[in-house]
């Protein structure tokens, strides 16, 4: 579709809205932001997506850091809010300000939830991420801690460092440091759901059923549709002529 | 000789760092602030050679050097222009990296940890970017409190010449010039210089800075601050 056909949410200059979805890895997440996003598209609408940790400038200094296994829970947290700010202040925010639909893999309660478990103050990893807006929703993909590590361990997958929690000390073998650091994880993201006001979705439902789910309740954020009497008229006044 | 220096709890900003609890100090961390050309390191020289002479360990410490994450900052700010906040982050990841694997354990084990400037600068430079304070303060809440903060003052007039001649040249973000204060390097390096050290002046009090005339002779301001530094390390034993 052209650029210029395109509709943004309330037209331009009105604020776009920001849709979010979390979880630990294999609940699903990822999978129905996707879909979501085609929906939008699909419907003409103006969509950016973006994912955790994922900012060009930032990357090149994590991953070295990451490789040397040397980061500090506070160093680790602080470099990811760095990638978070560069692509907050690089897209999310002005693209809001445009009126995009701005869907987020992974949003602040991301870090909240890891920074937490690996030893930072809650209250601090809330102010250094105070700057960032509320999302307009917040989808919590919530399965049990065993099925999402089944559908991640299932091939055995080598599992990176931080990823297994293997900063954490809480086991030697990276699987079950993996499945304690998720655990932990869940809970961290269980004392969000209510406080944060997260539309909690149940990710052992079909994947069909979760997406209809999402689609309901993003169809509040759609801008109205043009109005069939229009059509009418316009037939209407072809005949005259 | 020099006499044992009691252990002391270090004192946070903030939330400290609960992980590392309990964090003891028997050392001392000493902070100089001040831009460049303020002869920073010409003073922290001095002060190594004078206190190593009277029985100290020393090291000193200071922003851009952390091994890990040092290299990529430059780099960084050269590929494309980064956010206020993103470069305000990227800093304190820099700095929270120092601050944990060389300036905690030094003072753990009893150095005096000499700081060629500190939080402070970036906090000012993000104040004058129009981060809010109080979010920059917050930032920190990790950063030791440091026993002693010196904050060399030199006008910016002063510094654009000893700048000129040391370097040949400014620095972009030393000079403000990301800001779009002044097509006039001069003036924009006197604007920025200028608003820098009136968030100093405004720190001074929460932070305790003590500000010290960086416009005399190095081995004068030396004689200032080596007095006020004995001073105080002597009132530890």
């Amino acid at each position: 579709m052209p650029r210029n056909v395109m509709k943004t949410v309330t037209g331009r200059g009105h604020r776009g809205k920001l849709i979010v979805v979390e979880g630990i890895d294999g609940s699903g997440k990822s999978t129905q932001l996707h879909l979501l996003d085609k929906w939008l598209r699909s419907l003409g609408l103006n969509v950016f997506f973006t994912e955790w940790n994922s900012s060009d400038v930032v990357k090149e200094i994590t991953s070295k850091g990451k490789k040397k296994a040397l980061l500090t829970p506070t160093t680790f947290s602080l470099l990811h809010a760095t990638d978070f700010a560069d692509r907050y202040e690089r897209n999310i925010s002005p693209l809001l300000e445009a009126g995009y639909f701005v869907l987020a893999d992974r949003y602040i309660y991301t870090a909240l939830a890891r920074d937490v478990v690996r030893g930072c103050t809650p209250a601090w990893v809330r102010k250094v991420y105070s700057f960032a807006d509320t999302p307009d929703v917040t989808f919590y993909f919530r399965v049990p801690p065993d099925i999402a590590m089944d559908r991640i361990l299932e091939g055995r997958p080598k599992l990176k460092y931080y990823e297994a929690g293997m900063d954490l000390n809480l086991s030697n073998d990276e699987y079950e440091s993996y499945r304690i650091f998720q655990t932990r994880i869940v809970e961290q993201y269980e004392g969000m759901a209510q406080k944060d006001g997260f539309a909690v979705i149940d990710g052992t439902l079909d994947i069909e059923e979760q997406q209809d789910l999402m689609r309901r309740h993003v169809s509040k954020f759609l801008p109205p549709r043009p109005k069939p009497p229009l059509d009418l008229n316009q037939k209407q006044e072809t005949k005259l002529v | 000789m020099t006499q044992q220096i009691a252990a002391r709890p270090l004192k946070f900003y903030g939330e400290g760092i609960s992980y590392l609890k309990p964090l003891e100090s028997k050392g001392s961390l000493i902070v100089i602030e001040g831009p460049d050309g303020s002869g920073r390191s010409s003073q922290i020289d001095l002060i190594t050679t004078h206190l190593e002479a009277a029985g100290h360990a020393v090291i000193t410490t200071g922003l851009k050097r952390s091994e890990l994450i040092g290299a990529g900052i430059l780099e960084a700010k050269h590929k494309l222009p980064l956010g206020k906040k993103t470069l305000a982050l990227f800093y304190a990841a820099d700095f929270a990296d120092q601050l944990e694997h060389k300036i905690i354990p030094a003072l753990h084990a009893g150095y005096v940890v000499l700081a060629d400037r500190y939080i402070y600068t970036l906090m000012a430079r993000s104040n004058v970017r129009g981060i809010g304070r109080s979010w920059s303060h917050d930032l920190f809440g990790f950063a030791v409190k440091p026993d002693l903060v010196f904050y060399l003052d030199v006008p910016p007039e002063e510094l654009f010449h000893r700048v000129f001649q040391k370097y040949g040249s400014l620095d972009y973000y030393e000079s403000g010039a990301d800001m779009g204060l002044s097509d006039d390097l001069f003036e924009s390096f006197v604007l920025y210089q200028r608003s820098i050290a009136k968030e100093f002046k405004v720190m001074e009090t929460r932070y305790g800075i003590v500000r010290i005339d960086g416009g005399k002779a190095i081995p004068e301001v030396n004689v200032d601050l080596q007095k006020r530094i004995d001073g105080y390390l002597g009132s530890l034993r």
